[in-house]
């Protein structure tokens, strides 16, 4: 079924394509999860009919509100730490009802989850759906905190970020600890695909990595940056903006590991100063204090770190 | 003609699931349930049935992959003991909630802490609450046929609730006992094909699972759950009375033994049922003193009116739990089979005992020591303790 030499047509794929992700949900203006879940649901082929799982956290609650949903396809919302184990038993059942002659039609399994849902309370869940084997894509619509509860700090929370369970204060530079690689721990389950993305540009990087995420036999898993305004503190109209900043500072590497393989999506020809990424957003504010100057200084060290990480499994 | 045989309640369950041939088992193994999916995982391998086993990481994901795959219109089961229908709880209130037939063979055992394997009911007792219909067997041959009747109940168009099935463990579960098989043809005629009216694979409509509802839609839907466990009492006499024609067995709400003209009347549940037959029969003809027994096979939906009625003519009533509920009052059957004679004007003396937890044994001496109590609290119309244990060491 893989269907990965088709060119990426923006014209066709973004203005045409009826949209599975329908207008009328209540996610907040400037929100990257929204945008996600349209963009990875927009690579489905017309022809092939899905059902999309969600853990519980804003998307859930914004866009299946009863009795009114957002998806045009059928939709399966269980709990929030559960989103991997429920998709498994829905494939599992469509495994079984196609044996038995129960089904014709062709169906995709695409379930997502927040960074809480994902990187903690879910992780248990998802790894052991990947570890099986499942033909379906889990995306994570990383906005680093758990945000629909009012920004505390996760596991994919950036180090020094300011959130409302790792307040910066006068003995406090935000949180301690550096985010999870969560992609790499995904990558190490030996599944067939792994991609990491954000919306970019005419969001060829988001749409092919879907296709290849949802048209690959298997399990596999995509990473998406998807910024928030309300826990970040940036303005609703520059969420484009910052996930351009995330990327050409090398905060958010595009990559994907196909079968193993790494292999780099992007490099910046100029890498940023990470100070551009970090200071738009609230979270960061108090970095810029001039006593904390250092605090940027390990900031940007450590992102040099993961990059040049990155560039070693790449082989470049 | 049915067939013979001598099997282990844990072995019984695993034959019904392989006479039913069900779509989806999601299973973590856990004593002493752990040789059910055991069992179907060799049916799986030697082809005998088209189950998918899902080989999940806990509990807590067999539970929610039997809710996915039965959203998605497979029949799904899944079976747990103790500590893993613990981990489950919060997707047991999912399942019921999202009007979910998934069956689950509970083999009951005593919830940690301390550890310990052995049978209580506090498990089972724990999850009263949760909205699904509970039923319990005293003996290898009651899984077995409760197994058999548990789809049908929960897939009925007027019920559509999960469905438990509980036994006790060690006792029946790894216990050999002979048994009586109904023919294979006969179940699968029985239980018959799943067609779910709903589901998320249907071909000409898609379905959403799971919303998140306001205050403005959540207390109705609360409400007919309700509804429909009341709708489930009807069904599970009509199904039992089904299962009698190809079992020659007959199922109610409860077993009344001996209870017709008795003064002195147990309530209990579960495997202790037979060794206070045991009892009763002894008393009988040892002293002629009517005693007699109403076992509990049916707990949720609780049929409280038909138990006040059944117990209409006992002078004294002794409950007995299998589990504490830790109100310092008793325990959870205690408390609900004395507010059914309460509600049914029956003032009588009624006493709660606690005994068996955690797997302590319970003898026929013991039952003759609460049938002496009855007779003393029908005599002096006197309760010494409205709760009290039995076999604890002092």
């Amino acid at each position: 079924m893989e269907n990965n030499n088709k060119p990426y047509n923006f014209k066709k794929e973004m203005t045409t394509k009826k949209d599975r992700f329908v207008p009328g949900h209540r996610m907040c203006a400037g929100c990257g999860g929204a945008v996600a879940v349209r963009s990875v649901l927009r690579s489905l082929h017309e022809e092939d009919k899905a059902v999309i799982g969600n853990a519980t956290g804003c998307l859930e609650v914004s866009s299946y509100m009863y009795p009114y949903s957002s998806y045009e396809d059928s939709y399966i919302h269980n709990a929030f730490e559960n989103a991997g184990a429920t998709m498994s038993g829905v494939e599992t059942a469509y495994n079984v009802l196609r044996k038995k002659g129960k089904i014709d039609d062709t169906y995709k399994f695409i379930t997502f989850g927040g960074d809480g849902g994902t990187y903690d309370i879910g992780f248990q869940s998802l790894s052991g759906a990947m570890e099986r084997g499942h033909d379906f894509v889990y995306v994570c619509y990383d906005n680093g905190a758990y945000m629909n509860t009012g920004t505390q700090r996760s596991s994919a929370t950036p180090k020094f970020a300011d959130t409302t369970t790792t307040p910066a204060g006068k003995v406090s530079s935000g949180k301690v600890q550096v985010r999870k690689d969560l992609a790499a721990i995904m990558a190490s389950h030996g599944i067939p695909y792994v991609g990491q993305t954000t919306f970019l540009g005419n969001f060829k990087d988001i749409y092919t990595k879907s296709e290849k995420a949802i048209y690959t036999p298997g399990a596999a898993f995509l990473n998406v940056l998807s910024p928030c305004p309300r826990g970040w503190g940036y303005e609703t109209s520059d969420m484009m903006e910052m996930c351009r900043l995330a990327v050409e500072t090398c905060y958010w590497p595009l990559f994907e590991v196909v079968e193993g393989t790494w292999t780099l999506s992007y490099e910046p020809k100029n890498k940023l100063p990470i100070e551009d990424f970090l200071r738009p957003q609230r979270r960061f504010k108090h970095l810029f204090k001039p006593e904390n100057e250092y605090l940027l200084n390990e900031f940007q060290k450590m992102v040099d770190k993961q990059w040049n990480n990155l560039l070693v499994k790449c082989n470049l | 003609m049915s067939i013979r045989e001598r099997l282990s309640g844990n072995e019984a369950v695993a034959y019904a699931i392989k006479q039913i041939n069900p779509d989806v088992m999601p299973a973590f193994p856990i004593t002493p349930s752990t040789e059910i999916p055991q069992y179907v995982a060799s049916y799986i391998a030697n082809g005998e049935i088209d189950t998918e086993f899902i080989h999940v990481e806990s509990e807590h994901s067999s539970m929610s992959a039997a809710i996915g795959a039965s959203a998605a219109g497979a029949r799904a089961l899944t079976a747990t003991s103790s500590c893993g229908l613990a981990l489950m709880w919060e997707e047991l209130y999912v399942a019921a909630s999202n009007r979910l037939p998934v069956v689950l063979a509970l083999v009951n055992r005593a919830l940690s802490g301390p550890i310990n394997i052995n049978a209580d009911h506090s498990d089972s007792m724990g999850a009263r609450d949760s909205g699904w219909i509970q039923i319990y067997a005293e003996s290898n041959q009651e899984a077995y046929d409760n197994f058999v009747q548990s789809f049908r109940i929960a897939e009925h168009k007027d019920v559509k609730l999960p469905v438990m099935i509980c036994q006790d463990g060690f006792i029946t579960s790894h216990g050999v006992e002979n048994i009586e098989l109904v023919e294979d043809d006969l179940v699968k005629g029985f239980v018959g094909e799943y067609e779910p009216e709903h589901y998320l694979l249907k071909s000409d409509e898609a379905m959403a699972v799971g919303p998140y509802a306001v205050s403005n839609y959540y207390m109705e839907s609360k409400k007919a759950q309700t509804e429909a466990l009341r709708n489930a009492k009807k069904v599970i006499l009509e199904i039992a009375e089904e299962y009698e024609k190809i079992s020659g067995r007959k199922y109610g709400f409860f077993e009344e033994y001996k209870l017709d003209d008795a003064d002195y009347a147990i309530v209990i549940i579960g495997s202790a049922a037979g060794t206070c037959k045991a009892a009763v029969d002894h008393i009988r003809v040892k002293t002629g003193k009517k005693v007699g027994i109403l076992k509990i096979r049916v707990f949720r939906p609780f049929p409280e009116e038909e138990i006040a009625q059944a117990l209409k003519n006992v002078k004294s009533v002794a409950i007995l739990d299998r589990s504490e509920m830790f109100a310092g009052t008793g325990g959870p059957l205690g408390a609900e089979v004395t507010a059914a004679l309460y509600r049914a004007g029956m003032f009588k003396e009624v006493v709660n005992y606690i005994y068996g937890l955690g797997g302590r044994d319970i003898t026929v001496g013991d039952f003759e020591d609460v049938y002496d109590e009855l007779e003393r609290m029908a005599k002096t119309h006197e309760v010494r303790e409205n709760f009290k244990y039995i076999g604890l060491r002092e």
